[in-house]
């Protein structure tokens, strides 16, 4: 039996407080096994990224545990969480955050000079396709490869988990089977597990496992048997 | 009705409201100096003349030995004569109780009727004088408050060698004493030199002046007579033992009074606008920084069909709300400043009264200033408006464009990691920021270090003048020039160490159209109390056919070592030199001269004559001497050089020498307020790109170090530049604080350099903690959902 990369018990997570306190987690129960494809879908507001958020070490939880292998996330100090993130997390988001003054080599660079065990900067690059393009500035790549800029920067450091927050949200089509097709291998040749949060359904038939949510709970878990490659998505 | 438009104006200055107060603040202080300064210096102006005015302050001053009444006739008919008046003035010695030391004092005649036509004093306690009872005065009140003195009191003087008791039945301002110098001396001390006003017939019974006087006063109509009339003046008094006639600028209250009011006037010209410059440059950089980051509103708004003139207005509110709220604040403030401080001054100047005047016109000044700054700061920002297409600012933003800045190759690649590369390509994108910050702060330090080297330069001052050029312990001035041997009975004083001659006479030395009045002092070559020194304190030699000068005034001369002037001596038989400028003398007090006391007398035909000593004393034995002297009815007046030289360190303290501390205090500020808003924008345009360096794993002092490393760089390039700077700018404010009466060395001060460096270091860590705080406790995912 594979080891879980994360577990979470009766985790919640409440912004505010009194009648106008929201409540973006009410209790999650989750285990996701290590080096698995994780797609989680819901709904805008049914607690997708505040989970991410939390076993991803950039925000705290209300109440409840969350384990990231035997260690317990929601006992971590600011400093444990930093050195969490630094040494084992990777993250993408939909707005790619490069640094804009460096370019794309030294964005990658920028991980790979405190990472414990990173590949090269290089290397990362050319896994997302983007050797020609590492002297460029941000201001002077697409959005299509700023992102894969991003992904790169994210899995230079051999992330043992990999976040991705709506990695394809700001990009057309047949950028963002790029960009997927990028975290898959990321996945299959690193072992890392991958975690997407997204509202485009179709990337779910990418995915080992699927996870619904639905207004701060898991509604459903659905294990896929049979892997579409991203070149097969129906967008 | 509140239109959509304008409650987004008032939402966004609540969100940036730190920033926006810190510039309002800036704009308010240089609103408020103006204001203030501009209201003081007309108050004073303005209580001056209508001082002058209804006291009839003349304005010619003639003094003479003696001439009789009569003169006075020819003197009012010189053309451009308004009115003259006759007077008897004396030196006296005032007995203070208590004190073995005699204070010295000046006696001024008053008509045995009425108030003088010319001169006339404001009695503010107490009644006239009785012409019929020889015994009453009146008494200088800033002399009568600084011993306690009231009327009724019973006063002891000494006059022409005869000592008195006087019924003090009255205290008097007057605008001619509004300051009062010992002679001989250059610094005002109310406590020790007196002025006493009795009935002319006392007066002339005490000096010996029946039916003459030995000063005349002139009043004239026009300004452009002065001339002329100084020149007819002197001619009728030649023959009556004429010293030279002078006029009110050379005055010496007036001189001081004038020159005070000139240094503040020229203040509240120079200062406000930094504070102006400093604003706009701020407002550019954060209007800027809100058009960037609202380039989507604004593209939203114009699609909405608003045309660009109306989305500038808007944008221009802002920057008018945060200008005029930041004058209107300073206008109040500098009222209430200015009020508080007009009482200070007033009683500082000794003005009997105040008129308070504020010119409307400074408070229009002010603010337009203030908003022509601002705009003028927002408007280069503001442009970008027009450029914005709203399909362009609907698209999200391209990351700002850095390509310019330079791919590092090579070595730097290898020995700069990457948040410094970061650091540095912020810095070099721009350029114009960057070096204006770097302006500002070195600015903001070279004002304080130059302060700074001033304040050490007035301290240099005081030992130069009261420890290398003066060595002496007390002086002593007599009644009239005395044979040298009379030395020798003070120097049979028991205590009195050493004893050395010297004669003052009064002088204009000419060269060519320059010339200049003043005194000549006659010293003993290899004199040891009293020296003329270079500028290394080495003496200087003196020479028979020779003057030494001080750099002050061989620049009024226009004269240099080597040249030659001419010097019209006012005393005796009057002889003309032709005198050779045999070096230049240091001096810190006034714009002394020096020759050679033998080649003095000579000229004079009056071989070893002395009309003052220096005296070094043994400290145990001083009362006993000051007794011993104020025994001896030659004796004029004694000055005790500690007492002169604690006058010197008030005088530098107070009035106008305070606005010293005023400077740096602001320039303090200054620097402060650029730091700490280049901190802030640093903060606030790069808080998107620490928090992705938080969630790629950076600690909060990695991310930090991006945050604060352009600031860092700022004041390290600026402290180097600022001592530079500093060393400059210390020459010009020292020149711009001597005067005729005192010179300010400006010397290289490493001490103030250092500290002015440290105060900057100060600002910026505390600027760079206060921002730090700020961005460790931001909201990383918040700060990365947000599309910057």
């Amino acid at each position: 039996m594979t080891q879980n990369a994360f577990t979470t018990k009766n985790l919640t997570k409440v912004y505010g407080e009194g009648e106008t306190a929201v409540h973006a987690l009410r209790g999650v129960d989750l285990d996701i096994p290590a080096g698995e494809f994780v797609v989680l879908l819901g709904p805008s507001g049914s607690g997708k990224s505040t989970l991410l958020n939390i076993i991803g070490g950039l925000d705290r939880a209300s109440g409840g545990q969350a384990w990231f292998l035997d260690r317990e996330l929601t006992a971590m100090s600011d400093r444990q969480l930093t050195r969490y993130r630094r040494d084992h997390v990777g993250f993408v988001f939909q707005f790619y955050n490069l640094m804009p003054s460096l370019t794309a080599l030294e964005n990658v660079e920028l991980v790979t000079e405190v990472a414990e065990d990173p590949m090269t900067a290089e290397a990362a690059l050319a896994m997302v396709g983007l050797s020609n393009r590492a002297d460029h500035f941000p201001s002077e790549l697409s959005g299509g490869e700023q992102q894969r800029v991003a992904i790169a920067r994210a899995i230079a450091k051999n992330p043992t988990v990999l976040f991705c927050d709506e990695p394809t949200g700001a990009l057309d089509s047949e950028t963002g089977r790029t960009v997927l097709t990028a975290l898959r291998d990321v996945n299959e040749r690193l072992g890392a597990t991958v975690l997407i949060v997204t509202h485009a359904a179709a990337t779910a038939n990418m995915a080992d496992r699927v996870i619904y949510f639905s207004d701060g709970s898991i509604r459903e878990v659905v294990r896929n048997p049979t892997k579409l490659s991203p070149d097969e998505i129906e967008w | 009705m509140v239109s959509p438009l304008d409650r987004k104006l008032l939402r966004d200055l609540w969100r940036m409201k730190t920033q926006a107060l810190a510039i309002s603040l800036v704009v308010a202080v240089g609103v408020m100096l103006l204001v203030m300064m501009s209201g003081l210096v007309n108050s004073l102006d303005e209580t001056r003349r209508a001082y002058y005015e209804r006291y009839r302050l003349a304005d010619v001053f003639a003094p003479v030995v003696r001439a009789p009444d009569r003169v006075l006739t020819s003197l009012a008919g010189i053309e451009g004569v308004s009115a003259a008046e006759g007077r008897i003035t004396g030196s006296a010695l005032i007995d203070m109780p208590g004190s073995d030391l005699p204070v010295q004092a000046r006696a001024v005649s008053l008509p045995d009727f009425g108030q003088p036509r010319l001169n006339a004093v404001y009695l503010s306690a107490g009644r006239w004088i009785d012409r019929r009872r020889s015994h009453e005065i009146l008494l200088l009140k800033s002399f009568a408050d600084a011993h306690g003195l009231e009327a009724g009191d019973i006063l002891s003087a000494t006059m022409h060698g005869a000592r008195r008791s006087f019924e003090i039945v009255g205290i008097a301002q007057s605008p001619e004493f509004l300051y009062t110098t010992a002679p001989g001396e250059l610094v005002p001390d109310d406590s020790r030199f007196g002025v006493i006003w009795m009935s002319r017939t006392a007066m002339e019974a005490a000096y010996d002046l029946d039916g003459a006087f030995n000063e005349a006063l002139l009043d004239i109509g026009r300004e452009e007579d002065l001339p002329s009339v100084l020149a007819a003046a002197d001619r009728i008094l030649d023959d009556y033992g004429a010293v030279g006639a002078y006029g009110l600028a050379d005055q010496f209250s007036n001189r001081f009074v004038a020159e005070e009011i000139a240094g503040l006037r020229a203040s509240s010209a120079g200062v406000p606008p930094i504070f102006l410059a400093v604003a706009a440059f701020l407002l550019n950089i954060v209007i800027s920084r809100l058009l960037q980051a609202e380039r989507q509103q604004i593209g939203l708004i114009k699609a909405f069909g608003y045309t660009n003139a109306e989305v500038t207005a808007h944008y221009f509110k802002l920057i008018l709300t945060i200008a005029a709220g930041g004058a209107v604040l300073g206008c109040l403030l500098g009222l209430a400043a200015g009020a508080a401080l007009i009482g200070v001054y007033v009683q500082y100047y000794k003005f009997p009264f105040l008129v308070f005047e504020i010119d409307p016109a400074s408070f229009i000044i002010a603010v337009s200033a203030s908003v022509a700054a601002a705009a003028f700061g927002g408007l280069f920002a503001l442009r970008r408006i027009f450029a914005l297409t709203p399909a362009v600012a609907m698209r999200p933003p391209t990351p700002p464009d850095y390509s310019g800045t330079g791919r590092f190759g090579g070595l730097l690649k290898r020995v700069l990691d990457q948040p410094t590369r970061m650091v540095l390509r912020r810095f070099v994108r721009h350029p114009g920021r960057s070096l204006g910050a770097i302006a500002g702060v070195s600015a903001g330090m070279a004002l304080s270090a130059g302060m700074m080297t001033v304040l050490a330069g007035f301290d240099e001052a005081v030992e130069t003048t009261f420890s290398v050029i003066d060595r002496s312990d007390m002086s002593v001035s007599f009644i009239e020039p005395l044979p040298d041997r009379t030395l020798h009975a003070l120097a049979q004083l028991d205590g009195v160490i050493e004893v050395e001659a010297s004669r003052t006479i009064p002088v204009i030395l000419r060269n060519g159209v320059h010339s200049y009045r003043g005194g000549v002092s006659g010293i003993t070559s290899g004199a040891r109390l009293q020296r003329a020194v270079d500028a290394n304190g080495q003496a200087l030699t003196l020479r028979g056919d020779g003057i030494i000068l001080t750099p002050a005034l061989a620049d009024i001369l226009q004269l240099q070592t080597g040249d030659r002037l001419r010097a019209d001596i006012r005393q005796g038989r009057r002889p003309q030199l032709d005198l050779v400028v045999t070096g230049i003398a240091e001096s810190l007090l006034g714009a002394p001269s020096y020759m050679e006391l033998s080649a003095l007398n000579r000229a004079l035909g009056e071989p070893n004559r002395v009309s003052g000593t220096y005296l070094r004393i043994d400290p145990l034995r001083r009362d006993a001497i000051y007794a011993a002297l104020d025994a001896m009815p030659v004796v004029a007046g004694i000055s005790v050089k500690q007492d002169a030289r604690e006058a010197f360190q008030r005088m530098m303290d107070n009035g106008a020498g305070a606005m010293r501390f005023v400077m740096a205090a602001i320039a303090a500020l200054i620097t402060f307020g650029i730091v700490y808003n280049t901190a802030r924008i640093a903060y606030a345009e790069s808080a998107h790109d620490l928090a992705s360096l938080r969630v790629i794993g950076f600690s909060k002092g990695e991310a930090a170090f991006v945050l604060l490393g352009e600031l860092g760089l700022i004041v390290l390039l600026a402290l180097p530049a600022g001592a530079v700077l500093g060393y400059g700018l210390s020459h010009a404010i020292a020149a711009g604080f001597s005067t005729d009466l005192y010179q300010v060395p400006a010397i290289f001060s490493p001490d103030s350099l250092g500290v002015a460096g440290l105060a900057v270091l100060a600002a910026a860590i505390f600027s760079g903690w206060m921002v730090k705080r700020e961005s460790d406790r931001a909201d990383l995912v918040s700060a990365l959902k947000s599309r910057e």
